[in-house]
């Protein structure tokens, strides 16, 4: 370690290599974390689940809903502690070009299968109080400026016109991967104003014990098997799993370009360094000749491409951590909880070993190596 | 440039490590470039080509998508019986009401969670006549009044029980593979399509979702769109069949160009870094040579010409590499949920020609700007400094 | 009027906060068909009145005149045409370009020239026979022997016909044998083709060859044998020039 300053003044002597490659090594790094965390973002959202919560959805298909009348009786189920259910919405604001989830809920039930939902006690009150009182997420809050207690106008796509809500409480996730976007409101509101029997989009239950699920399943879905209305139920888990596999070849994209971005970057470092190695032979020669051993040398120029990587990592890893962190970064609305994972920490940092390794090995082996009398007819 | 190019081409093939890793370096960001907007090409080449100019969509007033649209029977005769509708050979409009719904299938592969919500479209006898590029490539066309269905090609071989003769299961029924059809590429080859008298029962009643009909005169669109959308007695939206599906693929479309440049901005950056520190390293090691030229006579202008084109040689080598291992993924069949509809939608990566060219003009232009500052340097050398 | 006129010339150099005064008031006259030798210690100024004659440096005072044209006050991008024209440099290594043929390095300077591709490869193949070398035109310089290369290098420099030929110490790292060879053509070149030559060099083998002798000393001209060719300004003076 006491020669790090030697290492550091050689490294200074080029600096605009050695910043070049330092920004190299950090942008790809970046760049790396970037792509590998929308892998993670994924595979995180599709574990997300709790283990006692079930969600019912018609077997023919998602886009289809269930009757009202079902909730009694998935209430009945043995096993069955709590019942709830919502209804896409599709709603609209503004120009319509920020995408937000909007849902039908039914207030009480939700709020209290979703305790991962945190609302302040009084606005949790009105918002159940009032019939066309609205919840919305804190993000989407400050997305669109809205205030707690303003009247908000949503065009509806699915259901035609303008729906009026009063902004009665503002929602907080304890869990990233619950979007903090999304804008609730009653579900009676909304058959009022169609005059139609009431709909489900899907139930959410809460079960007595976890590994009564498959169970419970079964059963429900046993009983309505036969009727106009199927039900396909299954852990809250496994929904969210299947929810995204609708990415498709996505992840598998991300995770390529992420290698070819590495594989790049390690040629420009391992480039530079080489290059650094042909000029150093004097140096090596008159350090060998002071009486500096091979293996010091070998561990100086290591000690190099170290530096180098290292601080390119710090920057480039770091910096995506703390950007995406500090920006609450969620790609508009699609990647919640878009965070730069422990893993992908680790794993940048096994690329940036990989990186010094590659780069510094040849010139370090080269210099331990270097006999310094062929070296010193260079120097005169 | 006097300076002959020879020196220039055998000097970059002097230092073959430094030239391979540059070059290298340039062609990935070349490949990815090229990749990506051929991933984001394809999308857009597949939406583009569903929709015709001559062709209208109507859907319900408000509705977006055609997922949330409904539209009854007796709004979906009026529309049928319109004086724009254009009249077939056979005497009957032009006009087909379909059923649009989404339903969930388990994809071919191990994985039982994977599922893809896939598009089932009920449409009518005359939907293969309204639209001009759909083909059935195997098998007869579904017969009506049964439980018959007709697969896009991209369905075919993503999902079990595709072959003809095949039984695929959902809406709690089994339903026979009559046919493939392909449809030039577009988005309804990612769709399953059968007859619309036989999907209402069965999943939302007695509603369709949208109707498609072929304009008399497609010029005449906006007189078209004009008296249908205020006729009271229907509550329609009239599209351009084209228009339409080009705004359904400017979400996911836009974010895609979007991923593609800011990735291979950041990755062309650290190519060009790569790019500066070798051209600096070969002015370094050359400097004899360039004060010989400028000794000679050579102007200092014709010195930095010359070491741009080198710069600019070995990004071509490296361009020309990027482009060739970019090659192989055209015509490989990606798939995502298009967010916009929340339908699955495949489509094949796309490499045009174009798009080889800006990749090789991309490539030569990262070398020329990592070469720009050394081979200002090579010119400006100061000859006696060199010498001493 | 002589072909290289150098009048009361001054340079010095800044080397960090230190300022060197290689020349103060050299004044020196090379008459055309001239065969000047310049010879003296490290440091004593030869090589930076070479650069000076060819237009590659400036003077701090003072003029260069070459064939009537001032060279001290030619921008840069004139001097660059101009040294095509009328100068021929030789430096001790490092002449030829690696990765160009015998042929290909020759050609160089009447690449500069609007001269047809025939009419370059007669006069390439006639520099390359005159130093006897034109059964080499495909060889590369690393395929060459030391003195074979320098030899090149002069065809290089007599090629496009120059005014006045330069030589920055063309021996030094040659033998004594491929010494000889190099020298025995720049005397051909001088006596035969009346070529005007100066030349910068610590080899007394090579001043036997010139027809003037100058010794330089710490930026002051010594005249070493006298010859009518050689005019010299008594006013001036060689030798007093402070």
């Amino acid at each position: 370690m006491k020669f790090l300053p030697l290492v550091l003044a050689n490294l200074g002597r080029h600096k605009r290599r050695t910043i070049l490659t330092i920004t190299s090594v950090a942008l790809a790094l970046f760049l790396f974390a970037s792509l590998q965390t929308v892998v993670t973002t994924i595979a995180s959202a599709s574990k997300f689940g709790s283990a006692r919560r079930l969600v019912a959805t018609n077997a023919t298909g998602i886009v289809f809903t269930l009757p009202i009348a079902y909730a009694n009786r998935l209430q009945a189920v043995k096993g069955v502690e709590g019942v709830t259910w919502a209804n896409w919405f599709g709603g609209r604001y503004g120009d319509g070009r920020r995408f937000f989830a909007t849902f039908a809920i039914e207030p009480k039930s939700y709020l209290d299968l979703y305790p991962e939902m945190v609302v302040p006690a009084e606005q949790k009150e009105a918002f159940i109080r009032e019939r066309t009182g609205a919840l919305v997420g804190k993000r989407l809050m400050e997305v669109f400026g809205w205030k707690l207690g303003q009247n908000v106008t949503l065009q509806g796509t699915i259901f035609p016109g303008d729906w009026t809500f009063t902004i009665r409480g503002v929602y907080t996730p304890t869990n990233p991967a619950i979007g903090d976007d999304a804008f609730m409101f009653h579900h009676d509101y909304m058959e009022e104003r169609l005059n139609r029997p009431g709909i489900a989009g899907w139930y959410i239950l809460r079960i007595e014990r976890p590994d009564a699920a498959p169970t419970i399943a079964k059963t429900i879905d046993d009983q309505f098997r036969n009727s106009p209305y199927p039900t396909k139920t299954g852990t809250e888990q496994a929904f969210n799993a299947s929810f995204a596999t609708m990415w498709g070849n996505v992840s598998l994209l991300m995770g390529t370009i992420g290698m070819a971005v590495v594989f790049a970057i390690l040629l420009v470092t391992a480039n530079a360094m080489m290059m650094g190695a042909r000029e150093r032979t004097r140096e090596v020669a008159v350090l060998k000749t002071i009486g500096f051993g091979d293996r010091t040398l070998f561990g100086m120029v290591m000690l190099e491409a170290g530096v180098i990587a290292i601080t390119g990592a710090v920057l480039g890893l770091g910096g995506a951590k703390l950007l995406y962190k500090s920006t609450h970064f969620n790609g508009g609305g699609f990647l919640p909880g878009f965070d730069v994972a422990p893993s992908t920490l680790a794993l940048g940092s096994a690329v940036t070993l990989v990186l010094m390794l590659a780069s510094g090995l040849v010139p370090a082996v080269r210099a331990a190596r270097l006999p310094v009398v062929s070296a010193l007819r260079q120097v005169g | 440039m006097k300076i002959p190019f020879v020196y220039n081409a055998r000097s970059v093939f002097q230092r073959p490590a430094s030239t391979a890793f540059t070059a290298v370096g340039i062609a990935l960001v070349v490949a990815v470039f090229i990749g990506m907007l051929a991933l984001a090409n394809g999308f857009r080449a597949a939406l583009a080509r569903t929709g015709s100019d001559e062709n209208a969509l109507v859907l319900r007033r408000g509705a977006d998508s055609e997922l949330s649209s409904g539209i009854d029977r007796a709004t979906a005769n009026l529309i049928g019986s319109s004086p724009h509708v254009a009249i077939g050979a056979d005497g009957h409009p032009l006009v087909s009401p379909e059923v649009y719904v989404l339903v969930p299938l388990v994809r071919l592969g191990d994985d039982s969670t994977s599922i893809g919500n896939v598009v089932v479209r009920g449409i009518s006898a005359k939907a293969w006549d309204v639209r001009a590029n759909v083909r059935v490539t195997e098998g007869q066309k579904p017969v009506s009044g049964r439980a018959e269905i007709c697969l896009g090609e991209k369905i075919v071989g993503r999902y079990p029980n595709t072959a003809i003769g095949g039984k695929i299961r959902f809406a709690g029924r089994n339903w026979d593979v009559v046919c493939h059809f392909s449809a030039g590429g577009s988005a309804f080859e990612s769709e399953i399509w059968g007859e619309n008298e036989q999907f209402m029962p069965v999943f939302r009643g007695e509603a369709f979702q949208s109707i498609s009909f072929r304009l008399k005169d497609p010029k005449a669109f906006e007189e078209a769109k004009r008296a249908l959308e205020s006729d009271k007695r229907v509550q329609v939206d009239v599209h351009r069949e084209s228009t339409f599906y080009v705004q359904q693929s400017k979400l996911l479309g836009d974010i895609l160009q979007f991923l593609a440049v800011v990735i291979t901005s950041i990755m062309a950056i650290g190519a060009i870094f790569g790019a500066v520190n070798t051209m600096y390293a070969a002015v370094a090691g050359r400097t004899p040579e360039i004060a010989v030229l400028l000794t000679l006579g050579f102007h200092p202008r014709s010195v930095l010409a010359s070491f741009l084109l080198e710069s600019a040689i070995i990004a071509a080598i490296g361009g020309v590499i990027g482009c060739l291992l970019a090659l192989p993924v055209n015509g490989f069949v990606a798939s995502t949920t298009n967010w916009s509809s929340f339908s699955e939608i495949a489509f094949n990566f796309r490499v045009t020609p174009g798009l080889l060219l800006a990749g090789m003009i991309f490539a030569v232009l990262m070398g020329v700007l990592g070469g720009f500052f050394p081979a200002r340097r090579a010119s400006r050398l100061p000859v006696v400094q060199a010498l001493r | 009027m002589a072909l290289v006129e150098i009048r009361d010339v001054y340079k010095s150099f800044q080397r960090d906060t230190q300022r060197i005064d290689v020349f103060s008031g050299i004044t020196l006259d090379v008459d055309a068909g001239a065969f000047l030798a310049l010879m003296g210690p490290s440091g004593s100024g030869k090589s930076t009145l070479l650069n000076l004659i060819a237009g590659l440096d400036r003077p701090t005072k003072g003029e260069v005149r070459v064939a009537g044209s001032v060279v001290s006050a030619m921008s840069p991008g004139e001097l660059a045409s101009w040294r095509a024209r009328h100068i021929g440099f030789v430096f001790q290594q490092f002449n030829l370009l690696p990765v160009l043929t015998a042929y290909q390095n020759v050609e160089l300077p009447l690449l500069l020239t609007r001269l047809s591709k025939r009419e370059r490869e007669e006069r390439v193949k006639l520099a390359l026979g005159v130093v006897g070398l034109d059964d080499r035109m495909s060889h590369y310089p690393r395929q060459l022997s030391g003195g074979q290369e320098q030899r090149v290098s002069i065809a290089r420099a007599i090629v496009a016909d120059p005014t006045v030929i330069l030589l920055d110490e063309p021996t030094g790292q040659l033998d004594g044998k491929s010494s000889q060879e190099v020298l025995a053509l720049l005397r051909r070149l001088n006596t035969e083709f009346k070529k005007t030559i100066v030349i910068v060099t610590h080899d007394a083998h090579a001043a036997e060859q010139a027809t003037t002798v100058l010794h330089l000393e710490k930026g002051d001209l010594i005249r070493g044998s006298a010859v009518p060719s050689l005019r010299a300004s008594e006013s001036a003076g060689l030798g007093v020039a402070r």
